[in-house]
């Protein structure tokens, strides 16, 4: 559907009052944000310290940033819906709003949450625990930063610029096609995707390179911390999925703007490829939604029970199976399409197969939990709310994957019940839980447990309320994207109490931003660098880490080594001896991966609105930046050992 | 053959140790050449997914011509063996690069470029006269498909020459350092990928395409 109401000239919309609203707020938060940065002279720090940066641990903290901006913007988006829905017959949004608003919900829940909360942890946790000091290519992954921060920045001004897609995040055609879909939004969605995919696939090569060829001397594959593995298979999982939707996005672009005939339904186009190509890419992304998650509670896990992880080797291996057999259960998102029984019961049988290496990590987590001592600490709390929760997730899962019942249940709201419930229950909860994990390390001070609970239980009551009346409603016949609904079916009251849950849930994220903003002030310093008597290497490390990481590269000999030389009270031979200081190699800041960021917005653009002039000059910024890059002879420096003595020495570690 | 060449040059590694090519001895250098495999491997999983497309699409023809009464064997043919050769000819500058010899690096390279040229501008000739007998993009679903795939692949071609040309400016500036040497040797391994890509689209598109 078009922008209903676009201005006379053409671009802003105008007519609603949502719109105004948000209008208004773009224009207060930009003027703010500009206003405290020149008052308090702060341009130069944040260009020198944060926007040139290339240092994992900074990078990491955008990534955390963005993600928690955006769960709160994605989340407005669910708030709006869950009003509208509240009651039969409600016009507090109009049918195309709605359209447009569980779109946006849906694509930056996924792609601008979720995933970069993920990079965050990556970032943040990867080069410690591996013993190295920085990722393998650190000017690349500030290029997937900035590709990732200007392809939020595209969809978000959607909104009130042009208008929001509104085909749904999965933006199927030939809905999503030029014929049942013209005007700027759905080009929104495929460039702003399309750009943060890229900067995705950079991230997935520079983690596995960093992981594959950057540990520390003795850390073996099987000495690693399981996180790090999870990162190895969500990093796979990436470089060989992610290809298809940049092909996939970028064959509808060339349906839309240049009039081609992939999906569309005449001259030969043939739609349900899209769908296909769309979940080849958008199963593993689901596992690479979840494969970090299980890498975080199986670190917490072990640390919060102070027992080593129960079975390593199966959960090394049931990662990778996970991550194999996600390849081959993408038809499951359409068992309704047609193919014959043989095709759906291949994909039947896969899909439940993945329950088996799942159910593998359950039971570990379980069995390393039992006879353990369990400190209730904030991270321990999510996990264990995550374990009842996620394996009801995985069993309505189950009941989805069989094909035949799957005609009732398809886009019911049986179904969003049940992908709610493992992507909140499952990655949500693992990054809240990574979050309170490593945030001493990242800012060297810890949340306030007194505000965190509040979050916790508001947020886990107003889920189950929330989504727990969604499956019978599904099952009572309500499909998803529905705008509204008639009274009299007897949907009234469980829609009601969902709206309800969707509120606290709405009261548990306030309270999250206030411990963090409360903690900022009263929260306790970790002066240790270990508060949670940790037992992987990044825990040897004073809390935040120096930027160089490790002053001397530690050697490893077994899994869990701080944990181990604590408990012999060897912890003395991770630190630095200033004799085996070394001069430190690093990499030099540089503006260019922003501005690397910027050119291809600038291509974003031209292609969202079809001004051709537009997109050329980005690409030629993308081009001259590339060659910049190349011609440039000196792009790392060396941290001469006198300095590196000094901090270690400030830190009291030498 | 390298290490077999280096030695009979009078050259060899240091007792002891294993040969080691020049671009794999800064372990910075050696780290970017695996990523840039890693890289490969996706972009190989992209074409994979535009090779897909073309297969499912290739006989859905609507109203405009098939693939039998449109290419030209003659064309293809030669635009196949000009690529071909050019992987040889970036081969040889990678041998020379080995040799930290600047100059037969540089020669090779644009030799290489300049096959690459050719290439190209036959993959433009061969596109505007399906254009100018109305064989476009927005015939048919196999023809969206095929300009795509073909394209894409052109795309990259060229990406290639520009690249090797900037690399070519380095050494004329440089010499052979280390980091050059790397360079180099991924720009043509990214070469000699997309002559693989080349020969699959010779087999899958305009072969297949031909033959009945």
């Amino acid at each position: 559907m078009p922008p209903s109401h676009l201005s006379h000239w053409g671009l802003l919309i105008t007519g609603d009052p949502l719109i105004y609203g948000a209008d208004a707020s773009i224009a207060l938060a930009s003027i703010a944000i500009v206003y405290v940065l020149t008052k308090y002279k702060k341009w130069k720090w944040l260009w020198d310290e944060w926007l040139t940066t290339v240092d994992h641990k900074k990078i990491g903290i955008m990534y955390l940033i963005a993600a928690i901006l955006m769960l709160f913007r994605a989340g407005t988006d669910a708030e709006l819906m869950r009003t509208q829905l509240a009651l039969p017959n409600l016009h507090f949004l109009g049918p195309e709003h709605y359209d447009q608003i569980f779109t946006t919900h849906g694509t930056v829940m996924l792609l601008f949450m979720a995933m970069p909360f993920i990079f965050a942890l990556m970032n943040i946790a990867v080069p410690l625990q591996i013993g190295a000091r920085d990722v393998a290519f650190p000017y690349l992954n500030a290029i997937s930063f900035w590709l990732f921060f200007f392809a939020a920045m595209l969809i978000n001004i959607s909104f009130v610029i042009g208008g929001s897609p509104d085909a749904g995040w999965t933006s199927y055609a030939p809905l999503a096609g030029s014929t049942f879909d013209p005007g700027p939004g759905e080009n929104f969605y495929l460039m702003s995707l399309e750009i943060t995919g890229i900067g995705s696939i950079g991230t997935g090569i520079n983690f596995l390179a960093t992981i594959l060829k950057m540990r520390a001397p003795g850390m073996s594959l099987m000495k690693m911390p399981l996180f790090s593995w999870s990162i190895v298979a969500t990093s796979i999982l990436i470089l060989y999925a992610f290809p298809a939707l940049t092909v996939v996005l970028a064959l509808l672009l060339i349906d839309r703007v240049a009039g081609a005939h992939f999906f569309t339904i005449t001259a030969g186009g043939n739609p349900m490829m899209y769908i296909n190509m769309f979940w080849i890419w958008g199963h593993p992304e689901v596992y690479i939604l979840i494969l970090p998650a299980f890498g975080v509670f199986s670190e917490i896990v072990s640390t919060f029970s102070r027992k080593t992880i129960f079975g390593y080797k199966s959960m090394v291996f049931s990662l990778l199976l996970i991550s194999l057999i996600s390849y081959f259960v993408w038809a499951h998102h359409f068992f309704t399409m047609g193919a014959d029984a043989s095709v759906n019961s291949f994909f039947a049988i896969a899909s439940m197969l993945v329950g088996i290496p799942t159910g593998v990590k359950i039971f570990n987590w379980l069995f390393t939990m039992f006879r353990g001592r369990i400190r209730m600490k904030m991270p321990m709390l999510w996990t264990i709310a995550f374990i009842p929760c996620f394996t009801m997730g995985g069993m309505t899962g189950v009941m989805l994957a069989a094909a035949p019942a799957d005609y009732q249940y398809h886009n019911s709201y049986f179904l969003i019940a049940h992908f709610h419930q493992v992507l909140i229950g499952g990655t949500l909860f693992g990054m809240l839980a990574a979050m309170y994990y490593w945030w001493p390390k990242v800012f060297g001070f810890l949340l306030d447990e007194r505000w965190a609970k509040w979050a916790f239980w508001m947020f886990n009551i107003g889920f189950y309320v929330c989504f727990e009346p969604q499956y019978v409603l599904g099952l009572m016949g309500m499909q998803r994207r529905m705008y509204t609904y008639p009274s009299g079916l007897g949907w009234t009251d469980l829609n009601f109490i969902s709206t309800i849950g969707a509120f606290i849930m709405g009261l548990g994220f306030i309270f999250l931003v206030w411990d963090i903003i409360y903690s900022i002030r009263h929260g306790e310093r970790d002066l240790t660098g270990d508060p949670w008597d940790g037992r992987t290497l990044e825990w040897s490390l004073p809390s935040p880490a120096p930027h160089y990481n490790f002053a001397v590269i530690p050697h490893v000999t077994q899994l869990d080594q701080w944990w181990e030389l604590k408990q012999q009270g060897r912890q003395d031979e991770l630190r630095p001896k200033a004799s085996d200081i070394r001069p430190i190699h690093m990499p030099k800041n540089s503006g260019k991966p922003f501005l690397f960021g910027l050119a291809f917005f600038v291509v974003g653009v031209g292609f969202v609105f079809e001004w051709y002039a537009v997109a050329v000059i980005g690409f030629l910024g993308v081009g001259a930046l590339l060659l910049a890059r190349s011609f440039e002879a000196h792009p790392d420096y060396h941290i001469p050992v006198d300095e590196v003595v000094h901090t270690e020495t400030a830190l009291g570690r030498l | 053959m390298a290490t077999v060449i280096e030695h009979a040059h009078g050259h060899p590694a240091h007792e002891g140790e294993h040969y080691v090519p020049l671009e794999y001895k800064e372990k910075d250098d050696s780290l970017k050449v695996f990523g840039f495999w890693l890289f490969l491997t996706q972009d190989m999983v992209l074409f994979a997914c535009l090779f897909a497309t073309f297969v499912v699409l290739r006989t859905h023809t609507g109203n405009g011509p098939d693939s039998e009464s449109l290419f030209d064997v003659k064309g293809f043919i030669e635009e196949t063996f000009i690529l071909l050769t050019s992987s040889f000819t970036g081969g040889i500058s990678t041998f020379y690069m080995r040799k930290k010899r600047a100059i037969g690096t540089v020669v090779w390279l644009l030799i290489t470029a300049a096959l690459g040229a050719a290439f190209v501008s036959l993959e433009i000739t061969e596109f505007l006269h399906y254009i100018s007998i109305g064989a476009t993009m927005q015939t048919s679903a196999f023809l969206s498909a095929f300009f795509t795939l073909v394209g894409t692949h052109g795309a990259h071609v060229s990406v290639g020459i520009i690249w090797m040309l900037s690399i070519v400016i380095q050494i004329l500036r440089r010499g052979i350092t280390p980091a050059l040497s790397r360079k180099v040797f991924i720009v043509n391994l990214y070469w000699h990928f997309l002559d693989v890509v080349w020969v699959f689209i010779f087999t899958v598109v305009y072969m297949m395409g031909v033959i009945h």
